[in-house]
């Protein structure tokens, strides 16, 4: 039987995590995203025997992550933009230890101490690779409460299919709006043993051991080229993304997560003021729908791109275009939400009104 | 004597010992523990680190806990600690080994987990790590080698660099006014009430040896226990970055860092409970 629920974003989350059998939990309390702890602590224990830790900063919670991803488990953290910085190094540990974890980065506005209010501006820090080395994350933008909830499952199916942590990028809207939402059956915990997984040497068995550390060069090299390898696989198998109205579309709003739910609405508004505008929703941020905007920007006259930051996923938009059409940026930044009538006033002005 | 009689004495030698059939098994009064891998360590001539790692193997062996024991290599000489010990393990980054055996025991509450770190690694980079896993009664042994200097990077000044000794970084001697006194972390973390054995140490002669071998049983005994974190420094040497010789080193290191880090247990559960 269905199981609605009306919820706050982050606490959707939270019992997402339980109701999949996640082993263990280990955050630091930021705002906008402080009630995945708090959740987890009051129920996750109880309900399943989850782990739910709270560290003494990022840093130590994503080396929890680190240590406790090691051993096999399915295992999460949580944060918002500043925090997520702190944990970029040991991202790009997890990732060249190629070991599964969930991340889950609520947005706020930033540079710095920034603002609690949502915001979009850790586009480049997670698909681009915020910490140091080549490495990438499988990256979902959720753009309702219920893909909040959806998305975790999927994410550590992701995970460990690809050995390699995923991002949840989440913003401090998502986080604190409430929406109705269908929530999954609780899931036992499962208790696989994985070969890589370092539970204690098998008797007549090789130990294993995770380390990021290669000091010869040419292995390292190696390391690279399989880790390339595996995210080229990644591109090819695990792209998700969505279109609207954009079939008979003369311009088309690209833009993710939250910030695509209100491009549909000015889309909307554009189609009753006669101009037939289409939303190109990329789920994943990495793998990218590079091919799905380049293709269609064979056919329509323009495409604006619609961010809370200062312009970040235009880059791979601009990337996909190639110059086929014009592409044009509107954004809002530091914690500001752009309305419907925004955009569609930029898509006149810097579009439908330079082009006719 | 040139590089060519050396070479024939050492054949002459062995033939000998060959001849007179003294390797035998019940002559054997001491060997390399099952646990230790044959990989040729990296570590310098005269290092306490080899020796360390030995007493780990040595204890894991006796204990009988190989399959059930995860160990966490730091940032630092002991980088590749996991390249020496026949175990699963797990490389962390600089300073965070205590936050990823935390991640690792919490998952697996019944295994035998340790972090192995060195001075820079613990009580720098990691202070905020060591203090808070300690704070929590992690149910971890903490194994930290405490030699006053960087050694991986080539001898800068460490957390535990002693008043006046030179670095590459305290070069006219570390002077306490501008660069801090060494950290007594052991001291500081006996005060915590999640640690629930704490001891300092040394692996300088053969007494010491047997005695930081205890130490080290005991923090993988105690893990059973589930009654907080042990925790056993290690005071030892840098012989390369001292720009000593062993022996020298070994000298210097009873003569100075002894008086300052004085061995010995700080918090037994005896007198605690």
């Amino acid at each position: 039987m269905k199981e609605l629920r009306l919820m706050k974003g982050n606490e959707a989350l939270a019992e997402a995590a339980i109701r999949c059998g996640c082993d263990a939990y280990f955050g630091y309390p930021i705002t906008p995203q402080s009630e995945v702890l708090e959740y987890l602590s009051n129920e996750a224990e109880k309900r399943t025997g989850m782990v739910v830790l709270q560290a003494e900063s990022e840093v130590a919670s994503i080396n929890m992550v680190y240590g406790a991803a090691g051993t096999g488990k399915k295992v999460m953290t949580s944060s918002s933009s500043p925090g997520m910085s702190l944990m970029q190094e040991g991202i790009s540990y997890i990732a060249c230890a190629e070991l599964p974890c969930l991340l889950v980065n609520v947005m706020r506005g930033g540079p710095g101490l920034g603002t609690i209010q949502p915001s979009q501006g850790d586009y480049f820090q997670t698909v681009k690779g915020g910490g140091h080395g080549d490495y990438k994350l499988i990256v979902l933008a959720p753009s309702t409460v219920q893909e909040l909830v959806d998305f975790v499952d999927e994410s550590f199916k992701l995970a460990f299919k690809y050995k390699n942590p995923v991002m949840i990028l989440s913003d401090g809207a998502l986080g604190q709006m409430m929406e109705k939402v269908e929530l999954p059956e609780q899931k036992e915990r499962e208790n696989i043993e994985y070969d890589w997984a370092t539970t204690g040497k098998p008797k007549n068995k090789d130990r294993r051991v995770i380390t990021s550390l290669h000091i010869e060069p040419d292995k390292m090299e190696e390391i690279n080229i399989h880790l390339q390898k595996k995210y080229k696989t990644i591109e090819e198998n695990e792209l998700r993304y969505e279109k609207i109205m954009c079939d008979d579309a003369d311009y088309i709003i690209t833009a993710f997560g939250l910030v695509a739910r209100i491009a549909t609405k000015a889309a909307e508004m554009a189609r009753e003021k006669g101009i037939k505008v289409g939303v190109i929703r990329p789920i994943t941020l990495f793998p990218f729908p590079t091919k799905v905007i380049s293709e269609a920007a064979n056919n329509i006259q323009g495409i604006l791109d619609v961010e809370m930051n200062a312009g970040q996923m235009v880059e791979d938009v601009k990337i996909a275009v190639a110059g086929k059409v014009p592409v044009e940026f509107y954004g809002r930044m530091g914690g500001v939400v752009p309305t419907p009538d925004e955009i569609l006033e930029a898509l006149e002005k810097k579009l439908v009104g330079e082009l006719a | 004597m040139n590089e060519k009689n050396m070479i024939d004495e050492e054949r002459h030698y062995s033939q000998v010992i060959e001849e007179e059939s003294v390797c035998t098994a019940e002559n054997i009064v001491y060997e390399k523990p099952s646990v230790l891998l044959d990989t040729p360590m990296h570590y310098c001539p005269g290092c306490g680190h080899g020796v360390a790692h030995r007493l780990i193997a040595e204890v894991i062996e006796e204990l009988g806990i190989q399959n059930e024991t995860i160990g966490v290599a730091p940032v630092g000489c002991s980088v590749f600690a996991y390249n020496y010990l026949d175990i699963d393990m797990t490389e962390a980054a600089h300073g965070r080994a205590s936050a990823v055996a935390t991640g690792i025991k919490r998952v697996f509450p019944d295994k035998y987990v340790f972090s192995y770190q060195g001075d820079g690694d613990l009580a720098a980079i990691g202070t905020g790590e060591t203090i808070h896993t300690c704070n929590r009664g992690e149910n971890i042994l903490v194994v930290f080698i405490n030699n006053g200097i960087y050694g991986m990077t080539g001898g800068q000044m460490a957390p535990t660099t002693l008043p006046g000794m030179k670095s590459t970084t305290s070069p006219f001697g570390r002077d306490t006014q501008t660069m801090g006194a060494p950290i007594k972390m052991t001291e500081l973390i006996a005060n915590l009430p999640g640690t629930y054995y704490v001891t300092r140490q040394a692996v300088n002669t053969p007494v010491n040896v047997r005695k930081a071998k205890k130490a080290i049983m005991n923090g993988f005994k105690y893990q059973t226990l589930k009654k907080g974190l042990s925790f056993v420094e290690i005071v030892s040497n840098c012989p390369s970055n001292w720009k000593m010789t062993p022996r020298d080193a070994n000298k210097w290191m009873e003569d100075n860092m002894f008086p300052f880090y004085p061995l010995g247990d700080i918090k037994t559960p005896n007198k605690e409970n």
